[in-house]
């Protein structure tokens, strides 16, 4: 019998030929990733008598969920960070400002195709975007990574998810992601691995990709895997050589290397088709990542807040979008449109580019580069009984900080529209 | 192992974030402040109400969203004893398991059982009992029922590693 990629991936970690699904091995990920959560990760690290951090080289940690220290509690915490960063002689790190975890590991080529990353963040599984094996783990287990090198892991069962065809103008990724949950469920890729396919796929570009595998952790997914091509490899080798200094054509050719593909003959326990065609922009309305309708339906629901950034869709591709919708009109009275780039290079590109001036022209705010209001911590949190239109990946109530708001989660685009709207709006109308 | 309490009872996909708010995510680091905040946006009676041993039983996807383990950690702190649900998201049911947390998968006790009903649970015997009724679970894998015996990952590891404790 065939393997998917995840018993491959897998196997790869554990160090044996082979591993078959609902087996439990120890894995050593080449990467192990946190953020604002390392301090009390050192705490926990330290309350286990372990000095040294096993192996420095895998650790990355990027400071991004509360950034730059919105208070004296969020600054010391950053404190503590640095100076374990120090003491044991991590070199992945980067401070505030640079940007959103999974963007910047992506943009520094520290995760490759095939390899393994645990992250103390939900949104680990981002890294499929590149063919690699990405989830998300508590801390307690990123302090027994630091220590031992190595977690215990059940090889996942596979789903796979097919799209073929493209998809119509107006229409992105985010869409198709929200359509998918909104199929199959908060639970629908509960402990599974998701493999995409199909032409659909191949047609997104690399900024695309990278929202399918995010979104998949709202659906449960233990990782979610997007079988790498030459777009991506072309997207990774200039970045690893500028990190590695070494000559792009050989680190190209040892990403390709690396990448890890199902047989043909592997074992789904289930299998989705999409045509690409009959998909539309979709919401995903309050309170769960779940309760998806097409946008006509929520079309007209006042919005106090419109907001472009997150993990999941705060790229060049995305602000390009937004910008393409609004140049030359306006924020709605009473309306405020948040854009947070995704990192530090992200915002330089959409300046160079034009895109910021277009947004800020139009009465946007501008953010620093990181996580910002998503996750409830500052910059840009909703007064109780207001509404806010977001690109995110969670609409939970309490979400950004207090339970009596509302979050609605759409695509750039419609969020864009949405700010010179000043309600729910479809951008193809504008 | 048993554990003895009242059933709190909640619904479908409860989320971390209801579980514990991650607006405290980086301003509450000590554990029984983190417990006082326990549910806080799901069921604001639970906290100030929950007795130790008391039971949480829930339907699909408990502990779905964030990785972060407060979720677990507010829980455990409050005194529950153990968690009942048809399914667990995987993060928070690792982060379970990692504090010491019985996170117990049985779909028909956790559609029978009530706020309020007194319930006995077994975990090495893989027993749910209420009364006269009683559910049966797949007894936790050995690895999970030992590190619920030593109180979580870390003392696990502590223990394994032959290390003490520094702090």
């Amino acid at each position: 019998m065939g393997k998917t990629f995840a018993e491959k991936a897998l196997a790869r970690a554990a160090g044996v030929s082979e591993v078959t699904a609902g087996q439990v091995i120890d894995a050593r990920p080449d990467v192990i990733l946190s953020h604002d959560n390392t301090a009390a990760i050192a705490r926990t690290f330290s309350s286990l008598g372990v000095d040294r951090v096993r192996h420095p080289e895998r650790v990355a940690i990027v400071l991004d969920h509360a950034v730059p220290a919105p208070t004296t509690r969020h600054a010391q915490n950053h404190a503590e960070i640095r100076r374990f960063v120090a003491e044991q002689g991590i070199t992945h790190f980067f401070d505030v400002g640079r940007g959103i975890c999974h963007q910047v590991l992506s943009e520094e080529a520290i995760v490759l195709p095939g390899q393994l990353i645990l992250g103390a963040d939900s949104h680990t599984t981002h890294y499929g975007w590149m063919g690699a094996f990405g989830a998300g783990v508590g801390r307690s287990e990123v302090a027994a990574l630091w220590a031992t090198g190595e977690l215990w892991l059940r090889v996942p069962e596979s789903i796979r998810i097919v799209l073929e065809g493209s998809l119509p103008l107006g229409v992105t990724a985010k869409d198709f992601a929200l359509r998918v949950i909104g199929d199959l469920g908060a639970d629908g890729g509960i402990y599974l691995s998701i493999e995409f396919s199909g032409s659909g796929i191949e047609a997104m570009s690399v900024e695309s990709r990278m929202v399918l595998p995010n979104m998949m952790a709202e659906m449960g997914a233990k990782n979610a895997y997007v079988p790498p091509d030459a777009v991506v490899f072309d997207w990774l080798a200039p970045r690893l050589a500028r990190r590695t200094g070494r000559p792009v054509e050989e680190c190209r050719a040892q990403i390709e290397a690396g990448a890890l593909y199902p047989d043909p003959d592997a074992e789904y326990v289930a299998e989705y088709r999409y045509n690409a065609a009959e998909l539309e922009p979709y919401v995903a309305c309050p309170h769960t990542v779940d309760n998806v309708v097409p946008l006509s339906e929520v079309a007209g629901t006042r919005v106090q807040q419109a907001f472009l950034g997150t993990c999941t869709n705060g790229r060049l591709e995305d602000i390009a979008l937004a910008a393409e919708v609004i140049r030359g009109r306006r924020v709605a009275p009473d309306t405020r449109l948040l854009v947070i780039p995704a990192s530090n290079q992200v915002l330089q590109e959409a300046m160079e580019r034009g895109h910021i001036q277009t947004l800020i022209e139009a009465g946007a705010i501008i953010g620093v580069p990181g996580c910002g209001p998503c996750m409830g911590n500052h910059m840009g949190i909703p007064a109780p009984g207001e509404v806010t239109i977001s690109t995110a990946n969670r609409n939970f109530r309490g979400r950004m900080g207090t339970r009596e708001a509302e979050i609605y989660l759409a695509n750039p685009a419609v969020v864009a529209a949405s700010a010179i709207k000043g309600v729910i709006a479809d951008p193809r109308e504008l | 192992m048993t554990i003895r309490g009242r059933v709190w009872k909640y619904g479908d996909n409860v989320n971390t974030d209801v579980i514990f708010p991650g607006k405290y995510t980086y301003t509450i680091t000590d554990r029984r402040e983190m417990a006082r905040h326990a549910l806080e946006d799901l069921d604001p009676s639970f906290a100030g109400n929950v007795q130790p041993g008391d039971v949480i039983v829930a339907g699909r996807n408990w502990g779905c969203g964030s990785s972060r383990e407060q979720a677990t950690i507010c829980l455990k702190e409050a005194g529950v004893g153990a968690i009942v649900a048809e399914s667990f998201a995987r993060i928070f049911y690792r982060n379970a398991l990692n504090n010491g947390l019985p996170a117990i998968i049985c779909p028909e006790a956790a559609a029978a059982l009530e706020s309020g009903d007194a319930v006995e649970i077994d975990l090495e015997a893989g027993t749910i009992r209420r009364g006269d009724d009683t559910w049966h679970f797949p007894p936790l894998p050995e690895t999970a029922l030992r590190l619920i015996q030593a109180g979580g990952l870390i003392p696990y590891l502590r223990r394994e590693l032959g290390t003490t404790r520094n702090t």
